[in-house]
């Protein structure tokens, strides 16, 4: 069932061309890695779905409702959540704040300044319990801006994931850390995000992460789409797997 | 007939010292991505050094042309405070939170006007002598001093200059090099240092020069300072935050509301001044040419 | 130590009013044990906390710097001015009652023009746009008493329970006045303190750390900035509706943009990320400034080199710097 469509989208920085009309396609409930090279534009297009930027034309349906104009607030209602590649917290504040106001916010709470924000038994529970999935419960009272980068980029994740999407963007959520941490990281991302049967789209650059843990790989360069399959589609195309792994092409 | 080429000529002499104070301002904003809040205070000094200067010549028997190279010397004594002031005050500052910018720029301001109080005290100091030098033309049936014609031919020159100096000379090439991109010029071999002090030496000699213009056509008073800050912002609000096209054009639009806006509401020239400025702002938030 | 479900963190209530106890004593005590002028000072010293206070919800926790907050605080006073005007003297409660609404209105409209923007933009339009009000006060004589300022009358306190006439008339109005006050300032700094630690305050503060972030998570970051500016205006609004029946006389000095300065100097000399800071640099303010006016005629010079050596050398202020001091002490213990 596809989750998200869309068709023929465009988005230009001057003479480059970051999406050069892609129909791309999302299906509910898997987990779904975006790879190419830098500049391919997987950035870009994560950046068109979840409103950071305007396409120049196309369009983006998420399950045939018409988002392409939507406000980021108003995507995020309709289910859509982002992570960032440099991580993106507010480091003033505790960890397990973080978390909270994502929740806060999803229920329409941000507003409300008559009540202490540790009184919402509901929103406290919640947020230790996404905390306790992603691991970080221990530094539930440190502030976000001390915390290891992995752990940062692991909170990163949980912020978006607090927001209970339908489909999570995640950009580069192993990036920076050691390669002992990086499976730790995609480990506990992919384990919360299935549970929670969240749709994930997963911007990678590390090839063993992408084969190991994705459902679906699509390949980008230069704003076009060049490759759509499985790890094991992926793996028996000799071209790509050459762009990809660097091995010379067999023949 | 007579008396609009009459409005028409105060507006492009308001426009011309506009410009000056709102070419500086975009100048240093659009190389060092600072906004000195100080700058109008700066223009103010530049009027106020430029007068004084103006009474001791006057005092001293200077001649009445060598009275006007005190104009120059006026902005320059600006521009100096400008070269102490940058490294001492500002630098600390580049990396840190813009509000600690945006607080050491107003204790300038406040140094700058009680400072501005402390030397020629509370008394408007005058300069007209240097007006009443030049003599007065027939436009029409009305009289207008030719004065107010060299501040709007100081004005076109200074924006040639500025332009020529910025788009056809090395130095300019380096100055919008630094401001696009400072890791990528330091790295170059540019001393990026130098040309921060060059940058907001510049502009400050043009808030002075903005200042020094002027005096001989309204007398120094304290406060003058704020005003021209804020009309400055209004200008580059319209123009645009860091282009010298934008500063033009907003100093003329400006300066033109503002003649009309005398007419039809004279008790209330500062509210109408300050409310454009909280006007433009509702509307247009990024002006027409800026870079910000 | 870990977050627990069971235990919310009441002990960071109980241990803030653990610490304002012995502090509030001393206030309730102060009257009897100094002298009349001294008690007049400290009240105005409670009304720049108050200020400061508001001021600091938009410094401090929104990321917003503002240099137009005389236009609230001037406002707050016109207003109680004009109520004796045209409706003649009251009660301080109906000055208040009338008042309120006005600062808070005003806060809304200006508010809503300045959010749009952010840093420079902001603060030059909040300078504007105080400087607007200022030259009004300054040029519609007729209605605002023009450079003169108009009168305030000592009021009647607790609606006519309480009027001050005679011949100590005045000790025992300074000494009422300073209660009223000091109940009020208590009320303000709980309201800001619940403000700051609701939901609403943390949001406050995601989008002065992250404003990318915030609009991420679904946030309408304009529509924060204008509820914050809104209750900042409010509070230091209410501040220059206690300051006129004091000072018996408001002008528009009060709306000028010196005034905006020296809020801002109290926020940043107690340290603005704190909470205690800017009521903290109301007080020292308020003593300092008399002192210092007394002793020189060049304030507003004064005032900008201890601004700019504060940016420099204690850019926490007061509080920050003693909190980092407490910090290294705790930490050279164990």
């Amino acid at each position: 069932m596809i989750l998200l469509k869309t068709v023929n989208l465009r988005k230009q920085f001057g003479e480059t061309r970051a999406c050069d009309g892609l129909d791309f396609v999302v299906h509910k409930g898997e987990f779904l890695s975006l790879v190419g090279s830098n500049g391919a534009g997987k950035t870009t297009l994560v950046n068109l779905i979840s409103a950071h930027l305007q396409p120049d034309s196309g369009q983006i349906l998420l399950e045939d409702r018409d988002i392409t104009y939507m406000s980021v607030a108003d995507r995020i209602k309709a289910g859509i959540a982002r992570s960032f590649q440099i991580v993106n917290l507010f480091d003033g504040l505790s960890v397990f704040d973080n978390v909270a106001l994502s929740i806060f916010s999803r229920e329409g709470k941000a507003v409300r300044m008559a009540s202490l924000a540790e009184h919402d038994y509901d929103v406290r529970r919640e947020a230790l319990e996404v905390l306790g999935e992603f691991g970080l419960s221990g530094k539930a009272e440190a502030l976000a801006g001390g915390l290891a980068q992995g752990e940062r980029k692991l909170l990163d994740v949980a912020v978006a994931y607090a927001l209970r999407p339908r489909l999570i963007f995640l950009d580069e959520p192993t990036s920076g850390v050691s390669t002992h941490e990086k499976a730790q990281i995609m480990d506990t991302v992919s384990s919360v995000v299935r549970g929670g049967r969240v749709t994930a789209v997963v911007i990678e650059h590390d090839m063993d992460v992408v084969f190991r843990y994705s459902d679906r790989i699509v390949m980008m360069h230069e704003g076009a789409f060049l490759a759509d399959g499985t790890p094991d589609e992926i793996r028996a195309n000799k071209d790509v797997a050459s762009i990809l792994l660097g091995a010379p092409l067999a023949g | 007939m007579a008396i609009l080429a009459i409005q028409i000529l105060n507006s492009l002499l308001y426009a011309s010292v506009l410009f000056l104070i709102a070419a500086g301002l975009s100048l240093i904003f659009g190389v060092m991505r600072i906004v000195n809040l100080a700058h109008g205070s700066l223009y103010a000094v530049g009027a106020y050094v430029t007068a004084w200067l103006v009474g001791r010549g006057i005092a001293m028997g200077v001649p009445l042309g060598w009275l006007f190279l005190l104009l120059p010397v006026g902005a320059l004594s600006v521009a100096l405070i400008g070269i102490v002031i940058e490294p001492l005050l500002l630098r600390p500052f580049y990396r840190r939170a813009e509000e600690y910018q945006l607080l050491v720029t107003f204790g300038l301001i406040q140094i700058l006007e009680d400072m501005m109080r402390l030397i020629w005290g509370g008394t408007p100091l005058s300069a007209d002598t240097l007006m009443d030098a030049l003599p007065v033309i027939r436009i029409g049936g009305l009289l207008y001093p030719a004065y107010n014609l060299v501040v709007i031919g100081i004005g076109v020159v200074a924006a040639v200059v500025l332009w020529a100096g910025i788009y056809h000379t090395r130095f300019g090439v380096m100055l919008r090099a630094t401001s696009q991109d400072r890791r990528m010029a330091s790295a170059l071999g540019l001393n990026v240092g130098l040309i921060y002090v060059s940058a907001f030496g510049i502009g400050c000699f043009m808030a002075g020069l903005g200042g020094a213009i002027v005096v001989p056509t309204q007398a120094a008073v304290l406060g003058m300072g704020i005003d021209a800050l804020v009309i400055a912002f209004v200008v580059v609000v319209i123009g645009g935050l860091g282009s010298l096209k934008g500063a033009l054009i907003g100093a003329l639009v400006v300066s033109f509301v503002r003649t009309a806006g005398i007419q039809f509401f004279p008790e209330l020239e500062l509210a109408v001044l300050y409310l454009i400025a909280a006007l433009v702002l509702l509307v247009r938030p990024t002006g027409l040419f800026g870079t910000a | 130590m870990k977050a627990d479900l069971k235990t919310p963190r009441n002990r960071s209530v109980l241990k803030l009013a653990g610490a304002a106890a012995p502090i509030l004593l001393v206030l309730i005590l102060i009257p009897g044990l100094v002298e009349t002028y001294q008690v007049q000072l400290l009240t105005y010293g409670l009304i720049a906390a108050i200020a400061a206070l508001g001021f600091n919800l938009l410094l401090g926790y929104t990321g917003l710097l503002s240099f137009g907050h005389s236009a609230y605080f001037g406002i707050g006073a016109y207003a109680v001015a004009f109520v004796v005007q045209y409706l003649g003297p009251h009660s301080m409660e109906f000055y208040i009652l009338i008042g309120i609404p006005t600062v808070a209105i005003t806060s809304a409209l200006l508010g809503y023009i300045c959010v749009r923007h952010t840093q420079i933009f902001f603060g030059i339009l909040t300078l504007a746009l105080s400087q607007v009000l200022y030259s009004l006060a300054l040029k519609l004589y007729w209605e605002t008493g023009g450079s003169d300022g108009l009168r305030v009358p000592r009021p009647a306190l607790l609606l006519g329970l309480l009027s001050f006439s005679g011949p100590r008339g005045f000790q025992q109005f300074i000494t009422s006045y300073y209660y009223y006050v000091l109940a009020i300032f208590v009320v303000c700094v709980v309201l800001m303190w619940v403000v700051v630690h609701s939901p609403f305050g943390k949001t406050l503060q995601a989008i002065r750390d992250n404003e990318v972030r915030a609009r991420f998570l679904g946030i309408r970051i304009r529509r924060f900035r204008w509820i914050a500016f809104l209750v900042s205006g409010t509070f230091t609004g209410l501040a220059g509706i206690l300051w006129v029946p004091l000072n018996g006389l408001t002008t528009p000095d009060v709306l000028y943009w010196t005034f905006s300065g020296e809020i801002v100097f109290t926020a940043l000399l107690g340290g603005f990320r704190n909470f205690t800071g800017p009521i903290v640099g109301g007080l020292v303010f308020t003593y300092l400034k008399t002192y210092a006016v007394a002793s020189t005629e060049y304030w507003q010079l004064l005032l900008g080199v201890v601004l700019v050596t504060l940016v420099l050398v204690l850019p926490t202020g007061i509080v920050g710097a003693i909190s980092k001091l407490g910090q290294r002490l705790a930490r050279g213990k164990s």
